[in-house]
């Protein structure tokens, strides 16, 4: 027999939930976990977003983050949730030119940002270059994480070419290059469980081929 | 997610006022680490003040030859920028080493030294964590602690700090600059700013509530060669198992901190003054007074060879 | 159509269509964001609530009482169904632990109640305000102790093998160990559920159409025929998603409630104990050889745990048939233990089992002096080796590993272990054999041809990332003589004749067999209506051609569409053949002399696997099987907390994956090969023989990088560290 769970080893009896998590910074947030359920959520807040080139007003619950605004309330679902927590890139959108995880940011914290998400890049019919290489590497198997992947390439290629550094480039200070060790550290925020990351950087290999 | 009330700050003395004055309140700056645990309900605030707008996301020179960096710079733009590159190499590694891209664009400075631990049972509502609910007790210790500390722990709890970027700023000295409820503006050592479990494990960092950080400054470049080096599983996406962060100089001289063993970024000056002496002289010093668990003691003999392959290199560059 | 004899001359083997490299026919939709997962539905249920579900907060005991007076309260909450609002219900064929617990609780995160709300944000958060009270029992979640008091293992002999192991001259005895894993696919279980009347109707993402279509109506107590499961688009699932799993029932129970469209995701912390995963092992494997490497006696003996009335893990499958030896033993044993359920997980048995096998086969060559291909070739049988009257119906387990070995460099491979360094790094090469069988599942198709010549094909098959669509439209056009674009393919309803579905790498033979069957019908159909013979109708270049005439295929739809169903069944070829794929696994790694990290620098995997349908997807499903592998091999693992029972790195920051950084460029070589004792197709699966072996050709790299043997899976640095070369 396995020993019986052993927790309450170190039982002190239950402080005062006040300084619950003071280390991050402001008012101790465990007071809230003490107070009744709200009979009411707080009114939503007014945003105005610009995706894919078009205005969108959205009045979302205060909770609600980038990811779920764009899939539940635009309905544009090309952007998926794999984790919800940072730890897929499944998520990945443009904002304002650069890639971020749209899971972890409040809708309401974006008013006036441009968003870019896989469907603006481009359509069945009119393939943006990235997504047409993924076709014809077969940069892809299941499709779930592919739309955040094709995000990630598109803004990966551009911080190379603006020069940021990533943890293999060999010198800190000379321009990085478009190899296949610096594209995959840069991709590796992009989990695909399917293991098509082998084409993925052929995929991108040509395109920063084309680039440059 | 519990419901919140949420501002954008207008100032900063009137941020870390209100934060002060509202129950609940917590800033929100990049988001990645708050929202992630206010989804699982580890944290729960009532009101959330995005600072945003303050403005703090300038690197620039200080007055005694040092670099003062808003706190709202990311990580990636702390990462790229020049002066960084050129003067503080470590700093940009370990913000490279951490993360991913994505998260790094959104990730800011300030939000980076008040990460949470990454530790399994923190992370997990139905189990209990001196962090979470102080007094309930530690279901890592004794449990899988394999990413857990082994210095520095107490009998509450055995969390790491998962931050690369904070092990580089304590290897750089570097100072944490805040500004108080009062408006008073307050500068707090990089060594003193994250603190031991000890009894509190619940308190991680020196700021009182409603502090809000404005900067981290670092002092005048050292020079030697910087490196940081960080030893995980998987190649990258991953939290460190150990890290060293170095700067070490022609004449054997230099400094060391290490990430992914303890509550805090590890240093000992008494240690890394052993440099010359080599690897196994600084860590058996440094970490003299780890109590790890069966699953952790590797990060004791990992850090020492990390740190020899740091002086192997550097002698041979 | 049955398949019951070889299959001669077909029309497939024109290879207009078929076996050429055609990109994915939904790579358009895929890659542009606009192809339609589970939950994403918001055409066809634009009223739908948000339903989430909570797990249960121990691994063994009892519900004592569960509040939901602030849940129900809360803002924009609809209805909570727990186990007592649902009823009596049944569970499904396929689970093994019900998927609603309560008051029992058989598993850490079972699923024991859903809060539907109008909003997401609503729902989750309503969802935290469940208090519940249990009742702790304790349970068995430790793998080793619970065999203790674990049934005798079953057995399968053949000659005397304790005397022969004795007798061997050379011989090995070690214990090899394989973690928990998690299939860890990227979209997570997730359905929307739309009740009308007594008809329901679920939008989920499922390999197996039908089982989950059976499964759901057993489990709610209503017929079948009541349950429509729609699943055309699937983000991974790696047998995760073989089943009926709590997302699908609980917006079913949530929707019935609300009486209102109800969809379901689960959350990534909760699904990896909510729902399967791949099993532990202990294997225990002994080698008995001659000098010159014969292997006279070959014994391999598995445990692992499951919950109550669960299922081993059977890892010893291949061993049966990989290599010759007169005295054999084979053994699954298996104990009871209370973590979430052990299920299938890709190349459920052989993953695991060929992570054990292959590194032994390393351990035995090296202990005859022997390089690890010639003992490999050396024990090469052409036979079942517990039944020498049975042939495999094609095998070229050699060709694949010495084509392999010149192709990679293998004889640039120093056998003397830590004799190769490059900077800091060791630097090895490893080898192992890859080993699947081949399996036919039942598999229906309908085929269709519309007055304008253009051809539909339904079957419930599903497409998982393998490539099923473009697959099956392949074999349509070449079976009707269209180009490829003039094909539609519709998946994963099960308004649609039932498939084989994904799994166990059948779906590609026997779905396309399918397809083949439905088409031949079709055939006739169309022949007969332009009066030709079909014996002698040769359908190319959208015409078909007779002995005499020749007339556009669209002609013989002109008074109206014309349809074909048919189902391919199998005969006994499997019993009179072993059918198998064969594969040799090459890996070149570097691990760190300091710290003694690990990664892979280079990979090759040589298949055979009879044709290949598509080189293209085939080859994906290679490269991504070596993917997770590497993962297998060097990462993965749940990390079982032995005190509470539950594995304790439940999401994707806990528990790694491969990711880009980790994958080198991966190379893929597929012999030439037509099985004709398989299937019309004449091809067999790919999808699993890809993983199977590569952990091992990677643990052997190691060992031939560093000379420390490592037997306990993942090979990780801290189970060498203390043996490698001092640094200082």
């Amino acid at each position: 027999m396995p020993p019986p769970p052993n927790l309450d080893l170190s039982r002190r009896g239950v402080l005062a939930t006040g300084a619950a998590t003071a280390a991050v910074a402001a008012a101790p947030a465990g007071a809230a976990q003490g107070k009744p359920a709200m009979t009411a959520d707080p009114a939503p807040l007014p945003v105005s977003l610009e995706v894919n080139g078009k205005v969108r007003d959205l009045s979302p619950d205060a909770r609600t983050t980038l990811l779920d605004a764009l899939r539940e309330h635009l309905h544009l679902t090309g952007t998926k949730k794999g984790c919800d927590h940072g730890q897929c890139g499944a998520c990945t959108v443009l904002v304002n030119g650069v890639r971020i995880n749209s899971c972890l940011t409040l809708a309401v914290m974006h008013q006036g940002d441009k968003v870019t998400t896989i469907e603006g890049l481009g359509a069945p019919d009119a393939l943006h270059p990235m997504q047409a290489a993924f076709i014809r590497h077969d940069g892809y198997q299941c499709g779930y994480c592919t739309p955040g992947q094709i995000c990630s390439a598109v803004a990966t290629l551009d911080e190379i070419k603006r020069g940021v550094p990533s943890h293999v480039s060999a010198s800190l200070t000379d321009k990085p290059r478009a190899t296949n060790l610096e594209m995959r550290e840069r991709m590796s925020g992009n989990i695909c469980r399917c293991g098509a990351y082998s084409n993925i950087a052929e995929a991108m290999a040509e395109i920063a081929g084309d680039a440059g | 997610m519990k419901a919140f009330t949420y501002e954008r700050a207008a100032s900063a003395p009137d941020a870390a006022a209100r934060a002060a004055s509202t129950p609940g309140a917590k800033f929100i700056a990049g988001g990645t680490n708050l929202l992630d645990l206010m989804k699982l309900e580890i944290e729960t605030p009532g009101h959330l003040i995005d600072v945003n707008g303050l403005g703090f996301d300038r690197i620039e020179k200080t007055d005694d030859g040092g670099l003062r960096i808003g706190a709202l710079v990311s990580n990636t733009d702390l990462a790229a920028d020049m002066t960084v590159r050129r003067h503080y190499g470590v700093l940009s590694r370990a913000l490279l080493a951490g993360a991913s891209g994505q998260l790094r664009n959104k990730a800011t400075t300030a939000g980076n030294l008040l990460q949470r631990t990454r530790c399994p049972y923190f992370y997990d509502t139905n189990q209990p964590c001196n962090k979470r609910t102080p007094g309930a007790g530690c279901a890592a210790i004794g449990g899988v602690a394999r990413q857990l500390a082994v210095i520095g722990t107490s009998d509450a709890c055995i969390a790491t700090h998962p931050s690369d970027m904070a092990v580089a700023m304590r290897a750089l000295d570097a100072t944490v600059e805040t500004i108080t409820p009062r408006g008073e503006t307050r500068a707090i050592p990089i060594a003193d700013f994250h603190r031991l479990p000890g009894e509190t494990p619940h308190i991680e960092t020196a700021l009182a509530a409603g502090e809000l950080i404005t900067a981290v400054t670092l002092p005048k470049p050292v020079g030697g060669r910087h490196v940081y080096e960080k030893v995980r599983d998987r190649a990258s996406y991953a939290f460190a198992l150990v890290s060293v962060a170095a700067i070490v100089h022609k004449n054997g001289a230099g400094r060391v901190a290490v990430g992914g063993v303890a509550h805090k970024p590890w240093r000992s000056e008494a240690a890394e003054a052993q440099l010359p002496d080599g690897a196994r002289a600084v860590a058996s010093r440094l970490l003299a007074d780890a109590r790890p668990a069966p699953d952790n003691a590797f990060k004791i003999p990992l850090v020492e060879r990390t740190l020899a392959a740091i002086l192997d290199e550097t002698r041979a560059a | 159509m049955k398949f019951d004899t070889p299959a001669g001359d077909n029309p497939i083997d024109r290879m207009t269509v078929v076996g050429r490299p055609h990109s994915r026919i939904d790579g358009p939709l895929k890659t542009t964001g606009r192809a339609t997962y589970a939950y994403e539905h918001h055409r066809e249920a634009p009223t739908a609530a948000y339903g989430h579900v909570i797990g249960a907060g121990i691994a063994k005991g009892r519900i004592r009482s569960m509040d939901l007076g602030a849940a129900r309260s809360a803002p924009g909450v609809l209805g909570i169904v727990t186990a007592r609002e649902a009823g009596k219900l049944g569970k499904g064929d396929y689970n093994t632990a019900p998927l609603l617990g309560g008051p029992e609780i058989d598993h850490y995160h079972q699923a024991i109640a859903v809060v539907v709300a109008e909003t997401f944000e609503q729902a989750r958060a309503a969802a935290a305000l469940v208090k519940v009270d249990y009742n702790r029992t304790p349970g068995d979640f430790d793998l080793a102790a619970a065999l203790d008091k674990a049934p005798a293992p079953d057995e399968d002999r053949l000659g005397q093998f304790e005397q022969a192991f004795d007798a061997a001259p050379f011989k090995l005895d070690a214990l090899y160990t394989t973690p928990d894993q998690s299939h860890a696919m990227m979209e997570p279980f997730a359905t929307l559920a739309a009740w009308d009347g007594d008809q329901l109707t679920v939008w989920t993402s499922n390999q197996m159409i039908d089982w989950g279509r059976g499964d759901l109506a057993k489990t709610l107590n209503i017929p079948k025929d009541k349950v429509r499961l729609i699943s055309p688009y699937i983000g991974g699932g790696f047998g995760g998603k073989l089943f009926l799993r709590a997302d699908a029932l609980m917006a079913a129970l949530g929707a019935r409630l609300v009486q209102r469209p109800v969809k379901v995701a689960l959350t990534r912390p909760m699904l990896v104990n909510n729902s399967t995963h791949r099993p532990a092992t202990r294997q225990r494997i002994r080698i008995g050889a001659k000098p010159d490497g014969e292997i006279i006696a070959i014994a391999h003996e598995s445990s692992s745990g499951d919950l109550p009335d669960g299922g081993p893990e059977t890892a010893v499958n291949q061993t049966r048939l990989l290599y010759a030896g007169a005295n054999r033993l084979t053994s699954l044993r298996l104990a009871v233990l209370n973590l979430p359920e052990g299920n299938a997980m890709r190349a459920p048995g052989e993953a695991s089992g060929m992570m054990a096998l292959e590194i032994a086969m390393d351990e035995m060559a090296e202990k005859l002096g022997m390089d690890p291909i010639a003992f490999r070739v050396q024990n090469d049988t052409q036979v079942d080796p517990e039944n020498p009257d049975r042939p495999f119906s094609q095998r070229n387990l050699v060709r694949c590993l010495e084509d392999g070995a010149r192709r990679f460099g293998w004889a640039r491979r120093n056998a003397r272990p830590a004799s190769v360094t490059d900077g800091r790094w060791l630097v090895g090469m490893g080898v192992a054999a890859a080993f699947r069988n081949n399996l036919n599942v039942t598999s229906g198709a309908r085929v269709r041809l519309a007055t304008d010549g253009r051809i539909t094909v339904e079957t419930d098959m599903t497409d998982i990332g393998t490539g099923s669509y473009t697959i099956i439209a392949q074999t349509a056009a070449e079976m009707m003589g269209v180009p490829l674009d003039r094909v539609t393919v519709k998946l994963g309803d099960s308004s649609f004749p039932v498939s084989a579905g994904s799994g166990g790498q059948f779906g590609a033979g026997s779905s396309t067999s399918g397809v083949y069957a439905a088409c031949v019908k079709l055939r006739e159909a169309v022949a007969g209506n332009l009066g030709l013979d079909p014996a002698e109708a040769v359908f190319e270049g959208g015409k078909v051609k007779g002995a005499r005439r020749s007339a556009p295929l669209a002609e013989a739809a002109k008074a109206g569409e014309l349809v074909a169903e048919d189902a391919m069944t199998w005969g006994d070829l499997d019993e009179t053949y072993q059918q198998s794929t064969f594969g040799g696994h090459f890996v070149e790694v570097g691990v760190d002399r300091y710290t003694g990290a690990i990664r892979v620098r280079r990979m090759l995997a040589v298949c055979a696997a009879g044709r290949i349908l598509n080189p293209v997807t085939a080859r994906s499903q290679v490269i991504g099987a070596m993917t997770m592998g590497v993962g297998g091999a060097l990462m993965e693992k749940l990390e079982v907390d032995k005190r509470l029972g539950y594995f304790v790195n439940h999401d994707l920051a806990g528990y790694e994956v491969p990711v880009h950084a980790d994958i080198p460029h991966q190379e893929v070589i597929f012999l030439d090969e037509a099985d004709d004792k398989v299937s019309p197709m004449k091809a067999k699966g790919i999808g699993e023989l890809g993983l199977c072996g590569v952990g091992a050709a990677v643990a052997n790299a190691v060992y031939n990088a560093t000379g420390v043997r490592v037997r306990d899976y993942p090979v990780t640095l801290d189970k060498h560290l203390d043996r490698l070369p001092a640094v200082s």
